[in-house]
């Protein structure tokens, strides 16, 4: 399939994960049956690799705490941040991690349930680990915005007409 | 004395409301209906822009601005026009922002049309074509189109409508309620016809931008055509700034001139702040619009194959947000199946007999809402068609 084809079949599913191949053949004058077989061959070549909710965690009030770790690492030879990253990034606790240019080296983003729970696996288990100079720990105090989305959009709830010209 | 009424402009008096109007006032007393009625974007202006008018208001823009509007906004829609459309006007001259294309209309008409004379006006028609040239003192002519011919008007027919009297031929492509598109050839072969007779042509290009195969030609271009078109042009339907009243004329400096009189008398000038959000719009905004119009058109298909399904033939509409589906073999005028959709499915489209005669048997379904509303009108569209196909036991069941 031609690569802009397969493009606006990811950028349909980056909005709405949750199109069926059905209506994205519709939409992009396709048919099904294709989309859903370019669909798996992009599944199959990790194109695509997974699938998810996006969700407003402000709106529970369940324990679930989000920090961002600046993490600085002293490079090793040969393969410079790759092995120390590899090692932090295995941690199920570690949802998002980057290279950086700057201050620091890696960007680390760590879920836990309680504050306790992230400084418990920094202190023990990121900060312990060969490689690792230094951490400085950011909890998250609220998310206005995730994945392009903002998550409030009380400013937008205007209804228009039900009928006009 | 006389009666209220009596005083009255007798051609005021003559026009009928809108006949979207008793739709809207149907529609608002009822709860849970999905509106595939409405002729506007279902996205808020994007934020650049508001923000852009936010800041204009913090820094004090709150007086008037110059009859033909800013002057750092009318360049910007002259380096617009042309990268966009390749359409060259002179900002100082040539360029006059209005209150919304509808202002820009009734402008236009006012400063072409006088009494008696003739307007051709491709029908169905958007809703103020006629009553705007009656204001003028106009003779509207309409010419109806069908839907075998893709609503689309032809140069014979154009040609063939023309009397003495004709001024003034009224285009509105991507058209609004049918969706149609005119393209290349076809403009080629109504500018001959205008440029044979002498004809000055108002085109109405407020959905320009919303032109989903090709691209969007304006007669204007064709040769010949600069110094007897006057282009309208607005920001509503392509920035999603319908609230904001803010569009533009553009034609050569008699026109513009002689609009810029009527509306320097009337209107003065479109607001400030709208002007300076909409220089924002121009400068830094056509990425959002780019992605509502790929929106528009993901909906577009949508729709089309939904009607097909529906077993309602549906010309494909290449432009603007609304398709102009027949409802002709369900044996009910568009009226009524629009009233009765909207009461037993909750479902508000609009009759095709709002837009003239020739839209009976049609009814307008905009797009411009959402995939899941969409979804779930058709879905309730279908429950509606199968009850009409099986009367008997609809009633049975009613009972």
């Amino acid at each position: 399939m031609e690569e802009n084809r397969r493009k606006e079949i990811l950028g349909l599913l980056q909005t709405n994960a949750r199109y069926t191949p059905q209506q994205i053949a519709v939409m992009l004058n396709m048919e099904p049956a294709d989309v859903e077989q370019a669909i798996r061959e992009m599944e199959e070549e990790g194109l695509i690799i997974g699938y998810h909710a996006l969700v407003n965690w402000n709106k529970i009030s369940s324990e679930n705490v989000i920090a961002l770790i600046e993490v600085k690492v002293s490079p090793q030879r040969d393969v410079g941040f790759d092995a120390v990253a590899e090692r932090i990034a295995r941690f199920p606790e570690v949802r998002t991690m980057r290279l950086m240019s700057g201050t620091y080296d890696l960007a680390v983003e760590v879920h836990g349930r309680t504050m306790q729970d992230v400084a418990f696996f920094v202190a023990t288990r990121l900060a312990t680990i060969e490689g690792v100079v230094s951490t400085t720990t950011h909890f998250v105090l609220k998310s206005y915005k995730e994945h392009g989305i903002l998550l409030e959009r009380k400013e937008e709830g205007a209804a228009r007409l039900v009928v006009s010209p | 004395m006389k009666a209220a009424e009596e005083f009255l402009n007798p051609v005021v008096r003559a026009i009928p409301p809108s006949g979207i109007r008793r739709f809207f006032d149907l529609a608002a007393e009822m709860k849970g209906v999905i509106s595939l009625g409405v002729g506007e974007p279902d996205f808020v202006t994007p934020w650049r822009i508001r923000e852009a008018c936010i800041y204009a208001l913090e820094k004090g823009y709150t007086m008037y601005t110059s009859n033909l509007g800013l002057k750092e906004l009318r360049e910007e829609i002259a380096r617009y026009l042309s990268q966009a459309f390749r359409l060259r006007y002179n900002a100082e001259k040539e360029i006059l922002v209005t209150v919304g294309v509808s202002e820009a209309l009734d402008l236009a008409l006012r400063a072409l049309v006088a009494p008696g004379d003739e307007v051709l006006i491709p029908e169905p028609t958007y809703v103020s074509y006629i009553p705007c040239t009656l204001f003028a003192g106009g003779v509207p002519v309409p010419l109806p189109t069908r839907m075998e011919n893709g609503f689309r008007i032809s140069a014979a027919q154009v040609e063939k409508a023309i009397t003495p009297k004709t001024k003034v031929l009224l285009l509105a492509y991507p058209n609004n309620p049918t969706g149609a598109v005119l393209n290349r050839q076809e403009l080629e072969d109504i500018a001959a016809v205008v440029r044979e007779h002498d004809l000055v042509v108002v085109s109405d290009e407020i959905y320009a931008q919303l032109t989903y195969e090709g691209e969007h030609v304006s007669i204007a271009r064709l040769p010949g055509m600069r110094e007897r078109t006057v282009v309208l042009q607005g920001f509503s339907k392509a920035f999603a700034m319908t609230g904001w009243r803010l569009g533009y004329a553009a034609g050569n400096e008699a026109f513009i001139g002689a609009m810029t009189k009527i509306h320097q008398y009337t209107m003065l000038c479109a607001p400030i702040t709208a002007q300076m959000a909409a220089i924002e719009a121009l400068r830094n905004g056509l990425g959002e619009m780019r992605q509502m119009v790929r929106q528009y058109n993901y909906r577009r298909r949508l729709v089309v194959n939904a009607f097909k399904e529906l077993g309602l033939p549906c010309v494909e509409p290449g432009g603007a947000f609304y398709a102009f589906p027949s409802i002709r073999h369900t044996g009910l005028s568009a009226e009524e199946f629009c009233e009765r959709l909207l009461r037993e499915e909750r479902v508000a489209v609009v009759p095709g007999t709002a837009f003239g005669p020739s839209g009976e048997g049609f009814i307008r379904c905009s797009y411009a809402a959402s995939v899941a509303n969409l979804t779930e009108a058709f879905r309730r569209m279908g429950n509606f068609l199968q009850r009409l196909r099986k009367p008997a036991s609809a009633s049975v069941l009613r009972a």
